[in-house]
């Protein structure tokens, strides 16, 4: 694409018109919109409950396992979310409503990419912040603005990593029904493989060597940390096997795997999108 | 002066060769109508104009633009519309107009307007507020045309239009194709029916198996048989050893041309008769003379039904029904997916 000032206007008007479709869907279909923010609610009464005669340092660091699960859960909405945000373009795959995209005189055929990333990332969002302000209201606190950013800021780079994945088997899978296979198999090991039920301490250390190469790990500590009231982002996140990482080695790590996984779907989006 | 030139165009689909070395002309403003059965080749050959498919071989150019170097400003002077309707059930026909008129960036002060304008003329006031999931095969075909004419294109790309439709839908559809004609705009559409064709085309290729069989106005191509339409049964359910017999027979009369015989419909001999009054009682004749008798004869005015008969040897119907035998739909929808 030359980049001119028409172009800019056109890609913003074509990703703008794409993104509005994706909000109109969920605003006449918004059960899985909910669905995704019940789940976890459950999860955090079931799983507080389950622990709630454990010894009270348990835990190290926190409270309760209530506080402990928070973060695990947020990053497990988001994740969830950004792994589904293939199936829309399958969808459209499967009906041949990609065809009127792709004969469509479109900017950038990015805006098809483009789109499903806001959309998405809003998506988790609301969803991330109702959880948030439903664990402060049954005590588990909230985090100061800087925890906050943080938060977002952490959401975003896994929402990228993980869109951009499943954006990409959208196109190489030969259907819905194998990208659902695909998502069922890999949700929820990945969340028990990492440290969103239990803290590396309490995994063998076969798990927890998986565990501390999860990105999902890197999302979730320092999400964890920015709960505590004098967050900085040097502190020590977790205790890898293989060294001490702290939350900016967290986000930076996140931040590379998200570099690289844009760059390795790039030629494949290009060849699946001209 | 014409405005796309197909040069040698040809499509493998694995083992499928779908199109074999097309070459067509079609001139600015003309109604250009592709005429021939299922899986001849006419969705591909469309799909390769609109930029979705890219041929093995050979050269499309619209405006003297390359379709294959340059797709985006071929993007900008056509409007396309499928032979599978693809529409957004949740979102409400004006909603989609709305999304496509953005995907074609046209400027917000005339959007409306021309979705006010095309929803007048396709007359589509009563339903163009519901959802899509809720239309008729007609309402579809026509928020999926207005779709396609929203951004004014120059060329129109039309798969099958009408296909299927209610007899309303269908003479609203001709009608704005007949006016948008009037209009300057070259439109470029595939039919299975003849008398489509017939009626709307300036000009028509029939093409069969991927191959052009014959093309030219549809006037010229009837009146090449200068005769009447002659179908011969000499009984209901000959058989090819009797009728190559009987064919031998017609061959020897002066005023018969153009014998086919066609095994799908009971191996009846079909041929070309010089309006000659006398010729058919010459017939009778003959064949009494050699102890055939006569079980039908039917005897009409050439079709373009008869120009794919005499190019192929089948009518339009039975390729059709022979080729939908072939064909794994599933497979193909597999592989059509991008
Ligand atoms: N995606 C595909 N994969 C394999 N073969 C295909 C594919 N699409 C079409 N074909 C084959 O190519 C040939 C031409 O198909 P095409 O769809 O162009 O025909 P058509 O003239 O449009 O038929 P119809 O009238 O049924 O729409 C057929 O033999 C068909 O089986
Ligand atoms: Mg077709």
């Amino acid at each position: 694409m030359e980049i001119t000032k028409n172009n800019f206007i056109f890609l913003y008007q074509e990703t703008a018109a794409l993104t509005k479709r994706l909000f109109i869907q969920l605003k006449r279909r918004p059960s899985t919109f909910f669905a995704g923010i019940l789940q976890p609610i459950i999860w955090l009464f079931l799983f507080g409950a389950l622990f709630a005669n454990a010894p009270k340092d348990f835990l190290p660091g926190v409270d309760s396992y209530g506080n402990f699960l928070g973060a695990g859960l947020i990053v497990f909405t988001a994740f969830s979310g950004a792994l589904n945000s293939g199936l829309p373009l399958m969808f459209d795959r499967e009906f041949g409503f990609l065809n009127r995209l792709l004969v469509a005189p479109l900017a950038s055929r990015l805006s098809i990419v483009l789109s499903s990333f806001f959309y998405i990332t809003i998506l988790s969002f609301v969803q991330s912040l109702a959880i948030m302000f439903i664990s402060f209201l049954l005590g588990y606190g909230f985090p100061n603005f800087y925890g906050l950013g943080i938060v977002f800021a952490t959401l975003i780079l896994l929402v990228l990593f993980v869109t951009s994945i499943s954006l990409c088997l959208a196109f190489v899978l030969p259907g819905h029904i194998e990208l659902i296979a695909l998502i069922f198999v890999v949700n929820l090991p990945l969340l028990f493989a990492s440290t969103a039920l239990a803290p590396i301490s309490f995994m063998p250390s076969w798990l927890g060597w998986i565990a501390s190469f999860n990105p999902l790990t890197f999302a979730i500590e320092p999400i964890r940390i920015a709960y505590s009231a004098n967050f900085n982002l040097d502190l020590i996140a977790f205790n890898a096997p293989y060294g001490d990482l702290t939350c900016r080695n967290c986000i930076s790590l996140l931040f590379l795997l998200t570099i690289l996984s844009l760059v390795i779907i790039r030629p494949l989006l290009n060849k699946k999108l001209t | 002066m014409n405005q796309i030139q197909i040069k040698n165009l040809s499509k493998n689909y694995l083992d499928v060769k779908a199109l074999k070395k097309i070459n067509i002309n079609i001139a600015e403003g003309s109604l250009f109508g592709i005429l021939g059965p299922n899986g001849a080749g006419k969705t591909t050959l469309l799909r390769t104009l609109a930029t979705l498919i890219s041929p093995d071989e050979g050269t499309i150019k619209i405006n003297n633009i390359d379709v294959i170097k340059e797709p985006r400003k071929i993007r900008e002077l056509i409007g396309y519309v499928a032979q599978e309707i693809a529409l957004d059930k949740i979102l409400t026909g004006r909603e989609l107009l709305d999304f496509q008129a953005d995907l074609y960036h046209i400027d917000q002060s005339n959007k409306l307007e021309r979705i006010e304008l095309l929803i007048n003329q396709l007359d589509m006031q009563n339903w163009i507020d519901r959802k899509c999931g809720t239309y008729s095969g007609g309402m579809k075909r026509r928020i999926d045309l207005a779709a396609g004419l929203l951004h004014l294109p120059k060329v129109l790309i039309l798969d099958e239009p009408t296909v299927g439709l209610d007899i309303e839908s269908r003479n609203i559809i001709w009608g704005l194709l007949h006016d948008l004609k009037k209009d300057g705009m070259t439109i470029i559409l595939s039919s299975h029916y003849l008398d489509e064709i017939d009626k709307l085309a300036d000009t028509v290729v029939i093409i069969n198996d991927g191959k052009i069989i014959d093309q030219g106005n549809p006037t010229q191509l009837k009146s090449k048989f200068g005769g009447d339409r002659i179908i011969l049964k000499v009984r209901e359910f000959s058989d090819s050893l009797e009728s190559e017999k009987v064919k031998k027979i017609l061959e020897k009369i002066d005023g018969i041309s153009q014998i086919v015989i066609n095994a799908s419909q009971g191996y009846s001999l079909n041929f070309i008769a010089d309006r000659d009054k006398d010729l058919i009682t010459k017939l009778k004749v003959e064949l009494a003379f050699s102890k055939f008798k006569i079980f039908s004869l039917s005897q009409s005015q050439p079709s373009l039904d008869d120009v794919y008969l005499q190019a192929t040897g089948k009518t339009l119907q039975d390729a059709e029904i022979y080729m939908t035998g072939k064909r794994d739909l599933k497979k193909e929808s597999k592989q059509s997916m991008r």
